[in-house]
């Protein structure tokens, strides 16, 4: 029966479920991602990769390659006429390897041909003469320093101690693990692709890039093309996910060189294998845990040794591993730590950013050793949490105090509260069991277990980082412009950004600028931060615009502008009958105004990891239902259950789109995400051996929104992208724990690691 | 039919001419990059993500495994032909009001094989979405706004009836 | 390079002999990768998608279902392979994406001939017989003499498959198929088994666990010899068991990225048993 009713639709404004603005392309195919961009007279660039983990190049012979017709120009290590090296942190990753390669996958030379196809058989005539050297893969040889250094900057990249409390101190309970956490990739769908025009001078240039930050990209490429930073022009393209993989330089350098040197448009774009190692990796890492613990089960204290393998190349290593030992407590009460932690190079994939950033891989291990300690005190997995669960104001490990809002017994009562999901009943589909379409199992075969994981997230850059976004809003006839250089990766800061300046402003009409450098950083897209920080820039351009339009409304009405107020569409005034469209009110006028939104200041650690290093923080629950077949170590999650800690729900299907993606990554990493690597060799660098969730193995998830106002965060709302890929996996890992009655330290965990 | 000759492939009901092309080539490079039909996205090159899915002869394949030169004889239609109508259609409407596109590179590929799944089965049961969808892989969205989307077509479709 | 498309047979088996250099192209899901991944460069290509008399399935002999190498496992998912030989049905809905399944066949499992090929258990455990046509003469050859090792086979040069021959048998079979996801994976180790109740007998092979796929001659023999196999028959949890060892017993799978040989063989003795007790239930 087709309804009658007239449903007005709500503005567009905070809280309300406004839809993306690039939505309708996006379902058209007509949203032009970076890999859709084209040039006049453009030519193909590709790279050539190392084979070998590691190997010193005796000799690089480009002159078969050249003389393939179709075949412009070829680039080496010598014709980078800046920096040689690059990198977010440190810069010691080559442009292109010129004395020795140090991962497989690291780019030796770049060709630009007529044809992808030409590309291909160029680079393949490249001849590279290695003396092939053995790897260093095992991180605890760079620990202990039983491997040459690989790399003039040493073996170990970073080493951090966190000393905290009484060191002597123990409990009844102690309970121990050894976690290991395998190599996880961010397979964000749209590759890496980049396009660069060349100014007609030859002097300068555009580039067309997917990036998670274009300012950053703009200092590293400036430096290494000896170029000033206003010589080149960064343009983000349409991105096709990020998840912190588009964080470091990929393909961006070399783009711009073989640009500048072919004379003509260059485009990029990266297959799936050539993907796998042409960005960082999440960080596998080896955590040991040893928890005291009273009789309760509340917690005395807690020795960790942290090792993340850093790869090749530092990217954002020194970070990650701060962030992962500042977590070692996740979100409960501990007074006393002894943590040691290492980041250390080896020939390995480099690894970097990943939603979560050492979190996860800390938290992994902080939930395991909260359901030991919870089977050795008798408690149940809630109540063990509860117990120990940390307030607003709890001292953290590092000495900060916890100054976030912090909902952690909400988070996990609430989960709690969500109805768990129907048992199997006699009959089922077959192929919804575990092992799907391959029919592997019976419902008589199959057990049902339950997990939980709950999560703390920095949210935001730590460590002194003066980070800020940039924002600028012209009002002009009632219609609000919009302009900084957030890059939308998917997540959603383009609806976002509209829903501000309506609630601000009273506009309905707003228009986003391009997204470039012709405006200030607006930082990355990472850490949860875009809405804090891009948001707060935002707001506070838009408030700077307010309260210009106020002085003018008063001005011509002889109101005091502190009268007025926005109240839907209209400015009016709060103690009298004054009433004015913003519409009409901004006519004939321009008023525009640039915000720079700056968090608070953060410190460093100290050399016992004290310090206030992070600016605040998010909170998460997720229970898992799984079911498994024990005998053939097959799963299949069947229902997650969260509670997210979010400040303010600013846009409902945005923020539930964040909570349910972010589910599914930690499911992949819980059950099925893995780098494989042997001697330093990729063994799956495709979707066929690199398995992400399909919609089958999607679980049906049930989330709650805890909205307690966060008052440091411009709009109330905290950062949310992260926490929902955090305390899954442990959850997931747990339920498989509970349904077999087996120890697993391991993720992925493999079917053998169930059933053998 | 030799290197570089020409060739016309049938998209979207028109034939279009295939020039100096290297006949090695998937019907996903010659969509993307000879036809100017963007719309149809490559992320894995080997059918295991289905960012390419195309119609071809009404069935929901994925193009970057097919010859592009094998496929002469062939009907094929590609996201930007789904609808010969402006507007969206009530899938691509209810992708977009469901919040089922975040980065919207697997979109596409999501939009074509949803449309076909419901040509062929209009009152799909959950597994029978969730295994007709369960090639193309979504790495945003994990899925939910996108079975929530499904959801909302078959109901709008049974209330216009 | 060169590519012809053909839309008779003959075309195509005359192409093939002018071309010593040809490769045959049908749904291109395995061959379309190599290419895609610059594994092979062909230089001519010759195209099975329009020859329509690869396309489809006929039952020109009592007891027989005669499917063509073309017919896309998405036809084979259907009736009427649904209810002759279920088991293929079952091994062809396990093959890749439904976009995969529209496009690939069992002519492209066999000139593939991988180990991991999700429909050649099938074969090996019914005993089908694949044709093969030159463009003079043509030859029958059973499935079992066929497969000759990873990615190699009888097939020559000149040939092309055009049916595969699969006998009708009464009684259960059906397909098992690990992997580490519940759908769109490749197989870790599978398991065909078919009970024909007519001849009380049992046949299983193996998937993924050997340069070819593994009939379980000895295991098949052991448990005929010990064990009532006609219909209504039954089967202990302990029978069950002792059939899985033994044909995991015949397996000889390796270590790789995608598993290890011990889960391989453990997931053979649990997939053997249980298929076992379902044909018996």
């Amino acid at each position: 029966m087709a309804k009658s009713s007239v449903v007005t639709k709500p503005r567009d404004i905070l809280g309300n479920s406004a839809l993306r603005p690039d939505g309708a392309h996006k379902v058209q195919g007509s949203f032009e991602f970076t890999s859709d961009l084209h040039a006049e007279n453009m030519l193909w660039g590709a790279t050539l990769r190392s084979p070998h983990p590691y190997a010193k190049i005796m000799s690089i012979d480009t002159s078969a390659a050249l003389a393939l017709p179709g075949v412009h120009c070829i680039i080496t290590a010598d014709d980078v006429p800046g920096k040689s090296t690059y990198g977010l942190i440190s810069s010691d990753q080559p442009v292109f390897a010129s004395d020795y390669v140090r991962y497989m996958g690291e780019p030796v030379a770049a060709v630009a041909a007529d044809h992808p196809e030409t590309c291909r058989r160029a680079l393949a005539l490249i001849v590279v003469v290695y003396e092939v050297l053995a790897p260093l893969t095992n991180p605890e040889d760079a620990i202990a320093g039983s491997f040459d250094p690989i790399h003039p900057d040493g073996n170990v990249i970073r080493h951090q101690r966190i000393v905290r409390g009484d060191q002597n101190i123990s409990g009844p309970i102690v309970v121990e693990g050894e976690y290991v956490i395998g190599m996880q990739d961010q397979a964000f769908l749209g590759l890496e692709a980049a396009l660069a025009i060349p100014d007609p001078d030859g002097l300068g240039l555009h580039l067309h890039v997917a990036t998670q930050w274009l300012h950053e990209d703009l200092t590293q490429i400036s430096a290494c093309l000896s170029l000033p930073a206003e010589k080149i022009r960064l343009t983000l393209g349409g991105v096709g996910g990020a998840f912190g993989a588009r964080e470091d330089i990929s393909l961006q350098v070399h783009c711009c060189l073989l640009a500048l040197k072919a004379g003509r448009p260059i485009k990029m774009q990266y297959s799936r294998e050539e993907s796998f190692f042409g960005h960082v990796h999440r960080h596998p890492a080896t955590i040991f845990m040893r928890h005291h613990a009273d009789a309760n089960g509340k917690i005395v204290k807690i020795d960790a040794r942290f090792v993340f393998d850093g790869g090749a190349y530092t990217s954002t290593s020194p970070a990650v591993l701060i962030n992962g030992i500042t977590h070692t407590q996740g979100p409960y009460k501990c007074d006393n730590a002894t943590v040691d932690g290492y980041a250390v190079r080896t020939n390995n994939p480099p690894c970097g950013a990943m939603r979560g950033f050492g979190v996860v891989q800390a938290c992994f291990a902080h939930e395991s050793q909260m359901d030991k300690i919870a089977v050795a005190v008798g408690k149940s997995p809630v109540e063990i949490r509860l117990i120990n669960a940390m307030v607003t104001g709890d001292p953290l490990i590092t000495g900060q105090i916890m100054e976030s809002v912090a909902p952690v017994a909400r988070c996990i009562t609430e989960t709690d509260a969500i109805p768990l999901p129907a048992l199997m009943g006699e009959t089922v589909n077959e192929l919804s069991l575990p092992g799907g379409s391959g029919l592997t199992a019976s419902r008589s075969h199959i057990v049902r277990g339950i997990g939980w994981g709950v999560s703390m997230k920095n949210l935001m850059y730590s460590e002194g980082f003066d980070d800020f976004a940039t924002a600028r809003c012209t009002l002009k006839d009632g219609v609000a412009s919009l302009k900084f250089a957030t890059s939308e990766v998917g997540q959603g800061f383009v609806t976002l950004a509209p829903q501000i300046a309506r609630s601000v402003l009273g506009v309905d009409e707003v228009i986003l600028e391009p997204i470039d450098t012709q405006i200030g950083s607006a930082g990355s897209t990472s850490a949860s931060r875009q809405t804090w920080m891009s948001g707060g820039a935002v707001d506070g351009a838009c408030r700077l615009v307010r309260e210009r339009l106020f002085h003018h409304v008063g001005k011509q009405h002889s109101i005091d502008p502190l009268r007025l107020v926005i109240d839907g569409t209209d400015v009016i005034d709060q103690v009298g009958t004054f009433r004015y469209s913003v519409a009409e009110a901004s006519e004939g006028i321009e008023i525009s105004e640039t915000f720079e939104h700056h968090h608070r200041a953060t410190e460093e650690l100290d050399a016992n990891g004290q310090g206030n290093c992070h600016t605040a923080f998010a909170f998460v629950a997720h229970r898992a239902v799984v079911d498994v077949d024990p005998e053939l170590g097959l799963v299949k999650v069947v229902q997650i259950a969260t509670a997210q800690d979010v400040g303010r729900v600013l846009n409902p299907l945005s923020a539930i789109g964040q909570l349910e993606g972010g589910i599914a990554q930690g499911l992949g990493l819980a059950v099925m995400e893995e780098i494989i690597m042997q001697n330093g060799k990729v063994r799956n660098p495709s979707f066929t051996d690199y398995l992400l969730p399909t919609a089958l193995d999607a679980p049906d998830v049930v989330a709650v929104m805890i909205e307690e106002y966060e008052p440091q965060a411009p709009l109330g709302a905290k950062g949310i992208g992260e926490p929902p890929c955090i305390s899954v996996t442990p959850a997931i890992v747990a339920a498989i724990r509970n349904a077999i009655g087996k120890n697993i330290e391991r993720i992925p965990v493999r079917p053998q690691d169930i059933c053998l | 039919m030799s290197a570089n000759e020409f060739y016309s492939l049938h998209v979207n009901g028109k034939t279009m001419p295939v020039q100096d092309s290297w006949v090695g080539e998937s019907l996903l490079y010659v969509l993307r990059e000879r036809l100017g039909l963007p719309g149809t996205k490559g992320a894995c090159e080997q059918g295991e993500c289905g960012s390419c899915t195309v119609l071809m002869n009404g069935n929901a394949v994925c193009a970057c495994l097919v010859m592009a030169a094998t496929a002469v004889n062939s009907e094929i239609v590609t996201v930007e032909g789904i609808t010969s109508e402006s507007t969206l259609t009530d899938v691509q409407q209810s992708f977009v009001e469901e919040g089922a596109v975040q980065c919207g590179f697997c979109t596409p590929g999501l939009i074509v094989a949803v449309h076909h799944l419901l040509e062929k089965n209009p009152q799909p049961s959950e597994f029978e979405v969730k295994e007709a969808i369960s090639g193309n892989i979504c790495r945003c969205t994990g899925y939910g706004r996108v079975f929530a989307a499904v959801e909302a077509t078959i109901r709008s479709r049974n209330e216009v009836k | 390079m060169t590519v012809i498309v053909a839309k008779e047979l003959t075309t195509a088996l005359t192409a093939l002999r002018e071309h010593a250099d040809a490769r045959l192209i049908q749904g291109g899901t395995d061959l379309m990768v190599e290419i895609n991944f610059n594994h092979v460069k062909p230089t001519t290509m010759i195209s099975l998608r329009d020859i329509d008399s690869l396309r489809t399935i006929r039952r020109d002999q009592p007891g027989m279902l005669s499917i063509g190498s073309g017919v896309p496992y998405s036809i084979i998912e259907e009736e009427p392979v649904l209810s002759d030989i279920p088991a293929l049905s079952q091994a062809a809905r396990t093959v890749g994406s439904p976009q995969i399944r529209a496009a690939g066949s069992l002519g492209g499992n066999l000139g593939t001939c991988s180990p991991a090929g999700d429909t050649l258990p099938v074969m090996f455990a019914l005993d089908a017989m694949i044709h093969l046509n030159t463009l003079d003469s043509s030859r029958v050859v059973s499935i079992h003499d066929f497969m000759t090792g990873v990615k190699r086979s009888v097939r020559q040069h000149d040939e092309i498959i055009t049916s595969i021959d699969f006998p009708i048998v009464k009684g259960w079979q059906g397909y098992s198929k690990v992997g580490v996801r519940n759908a769109m994976v490749i197989s870790v180790a599978s398991t065909c088994l078919v009970a024909d109740h007519e001849n009380a007998t049992v046949r299983i092979a193996l998937g993924s666990v050997g340069p070819t796929i593994i009939r379980c001659r000895e295991a098949e023999a052991w448990l005929k010899a010990n064990h009532d196999l006609s219909a209504g028959a039954s089967i202990s949890l302990d029978i069950a068991g002792e059939f899985g060892k033994r044909a995991a017993a015949e397996s000889s799978p390796i270590d790789d990225h995608r598993s290890t040989a011990a889960y391989r063989r453990h997931a053979i003795s649990v997939l053997a048993s249980r298929l076992l007790r379902k044909a018996y239930q």
